[in-house]
């Protein structure tokens, strides 16, 4: 496929690949989106606005050129915005290939950064890996709001050369600021389409899921992606995902974070979850979905973890006839690229059916609690942060482990 | 599909005034009507972040109201919007009701039309209708979504009677606000959809920086208090807020 290098959210031959439940292809203009939705289906979107997370700036101890691409956050909560994993790169830009891009100078545990405005702590190293470390942003949550807002800027890759500006990778129905990178499958929303799915009895829901990011340069941290991120559903969302089923509609996710999302919301026993939680798992081959009946994505390379999530929703031999198609049809990926649409094969998992269509009332639970903030410090969270994988030990006062 | 809800609807009685816990943006709010605004909606009940260009009046409001989230930035600016929207969504987690106060007058002392240099009438273009349009559409998506969740969200902007009426001397701020007024009334047809309420209000002549700067003479004692004609917005915004639709009696009328 072809990298999109325009950072324009909704061009005007933008392409679509559908993919329908037998495995059936067809190419359309994405702009058609809203005519391939029934009435009574429900689109859930991400509202995640996308933060300011590439901070450029030196590692004072060396005096040497660092930026740090923030990472990940354990919650979504306003104040809690101390501490973040963070991705740590040498010289250059976001010109240079990911994988180009020279280690940091060697980083230890308290060694402080200068990024712009802002100062931060590194006060863990994770995985022993010398780009992958959590900071601590110094100030009230004030300033590190004002420092991320006037220094930040949005992380790109080398394949759009112009600087992105903030306004490039917000959703036009973008809300929180919490995503690392932009739930970018809902560039293809606008408001018109917004209120062309009402005109269309289509329902249109949100989710805030705190998308994390998709490169670190180095293959094996990429293998751990996607990292731990907090999401939130909201009662209203959880309602809609209700009507929709009972009426036989479809649930329509744009991007696999609203995949994620839900999936992680809903639990084994066909509850869905409201509120906020942390989504720790991997969609791939082996999960069975339980709320999302198709997705509206970019078009993804085999072999990344957007392109595993894809396989929980169709087998290999249709995902292989999907390549084959994107190729010869020349379609554009990344970010900016153009898109797919994928129904479930799958049909929805039979003994979580039954349950669903058992129990619809609404039922107040105590859902699984979340994470202390005081655990942060702790060695759990390293671990939580990138799944089963043994998380370096803690900063001591001495230095680097 | 079985909801596990366990999130907080309890908490205490549902309160009288609609702007308790409520999330709100107000520019232009370390003086004069804003700074009145900021004060009112606090004393309401809301989380409140508010915007000017002064560090130093930001710092100073911040310190004088706690609660009250202050943002350095300049809303004229086109690359300010965006870093302001990250803040105000960041500190505030997600926006119910936004008030486009910051006002530009134009050229002090005020002058004719035909004496009006053209960079002063594009910095009341700039401050008093393209800041407004900006703001409020990096803003939509989470005006958007509280409304989804069930509330009426509201967007003031602060007219004036100048946007209706053709008064001498007043003319790239009579020409702006008439803009803006003309902006709302039509966001206010396509929003209604979404769930957000457009308001357009004229607060009425009051003693404020602004109007010193138009009027040096005048005598204060026949000008309307900024904190009333607060109280009046914030109740016209309680109304919007407790209908689930904006009346449209409301677009248009100025509050005396």
């Amino acid at each position: 496929m072809i990298a999109a290098s325009v950072p324009v959210q909704r061009p005007a031959g933008a392409k679509l690949l559908v993919a329908d439940r037998s495995g059936g292809i067809e190419h359309h203009r994405r702009s058609e989106f809203v005519r391939l939705l029934r009435a009574g289906d429900l689109v859930i979107a991400n509202d995640a606005a996308t933060l300011p997370a590439s901070l450029s700036g030196r590692h004072l101890p060396s005096g040497r050129q660092i930026e740090a691409r923030l990472a990940g956050r354990d919650s979504l909560a306003t104040d809690q915005v101390k501490s973040f994993s963070a991705v740590l790169f040498g010289l250059g830009d976001f010109r240079m290939r990911t994988e180009d891009r020279p280690l940091p100078p060697s980083v230890r545990c308290g060694d402080r950064l200068a990024l712009g405005p802002l100062r931060a702590t590194v006060v863990r190293r994770l995985l022993n890996h010398p780009r992958l470390v959590v900071l601590e942003l110094e100030g009230s949550p004030r300033e590190i709001w004002a420092g991320l807002a006037r220094h930040g800027r949005p992380i790109q890759y080398a394949h759009v050369p112009a600087p992105l500006a903030l306004w490039d990778s917000w959703t036009p129905i973008a809300g929180p600021p919490v995503a690392f990178e932009p739930p970018s499958a809902g560039f293809v929303l606008d408001w018109s389409v917004v209120a062309s799915m009402a005109a269309r009895d289509v329902g249109f829901a949100t989710i805030t899921h705190a998308a994390g990011i998709s490169s670190t340069g180095d293959p094996k941290l990429d293998g751990l992606l996607p990292f731990d991120e907090p999401y939130r559903i909201p009662a209203s969302t959880a309602r809609a995902i209700e009507r929709t089923r009972a009426q036989g509609g479809r649930v329509v996710a744009i991007g696999t974070t609203v995949v994620r999302a839900l999936e992680h919301a809903a639990g084994r026993d066909g509850m869905l979850r409201v509120g906020e939680g942390l989504a720790t798992q991997r969609v791939g081959a082996s999960s069975q979905l339980r709320v999302v009946d198709a997705i509206l994505s970019g078009t993804h390379e085999p072999g990344t973890s957007h392109y595993e999530l894809l396989r929980a929703f169709t087998g290999d031999q249709t995902l292989a006839r999907i390549d084959q198609e994107l190729n010869t049809h020349a379609y554009r990926t990344h970010e900016f690229g153009d898109s797919v649409f994928l129904e479930r094969s799958v049909p929805v998992v039979p003994k979580a059916t039954a349950s669903l269509q058992a129990t619809r009332q609404l039922v107040r639970y105590r859902a699984r609690p979340l994470p202390e903030p005081s655990s942060l410090s702790g060695k759990d969270w390293g671990r939580g942060l990138l799944g089963p994988h043994p998380a370096a030990p803690a900063c001591s006062k001495t230095g680097s482990p | 599909m079985t909801i596990i809800d366990s999130t907080d609807h309890s908490g205490p009685p549902i309160p009288r005034d609609p702007f308790v816990r409520l999330r709100v943006a107000i520019t232009g709010g370390t003086s004069g009507l804003g700074l009145a605004l900021v004060r009112e909606v606090l004393n309401r009940g809301a989380h409140v972040a508010f915007v000017a260009r002064s560090r130093d009046a930001v710092e100073r409001v911040a310190a004088e109201h706690a609660g009250a989230h202050g943002i350095v930035g300049d809303v004229s600016r086109k690359e300010d919007t965006y870093p302001l929207a990250v803040q105000i969504l960041g500190a505030l987690g997600g926006l119910d009701v936004l008030v486009n106060n910051a006002s530009h007058l134009g050229p002090v002392p005020l002058a004719l039309l035909a004496d009006t240099d053209c960079e002063d009438f594009e910095r009341a273009l700039a401050t008093n209708v393209l800041a407004p349009f900006r703001l409020t559409k990096a803003l939509l998506g989470a005006l958007a979504a509280s409304a989804r969740e069930g509330f009426t969200t509201v967007v003031l902007n602060v007219s004036s009677d100048a946007a209706i009426n053709a008064y001498p001397s007043w003319g790239a701020y009579g020409a702006s606000k008439a803009a803006l007024h003309h902006l709302s009334r039509i966001w206010r047809e396509e929003l209604l959809a979404e769930g957000i309420a457009v308001l357009s209000l004229d607060p009425g002549d009051m003693d404020t920086p602004l109007h010193a700067a138009a009027v040096p003479d005048a005598e204060r004692s026949s000008l309307k208090r900024p904190e009333s004609a607060a109280r009046e917005l914030a109740d016209a915004i309680a109304v919007a807020l407790s209908q689930r639709a904006a009346t449209p009696e409301l677009l248009n009328e100025a509050i005396r």
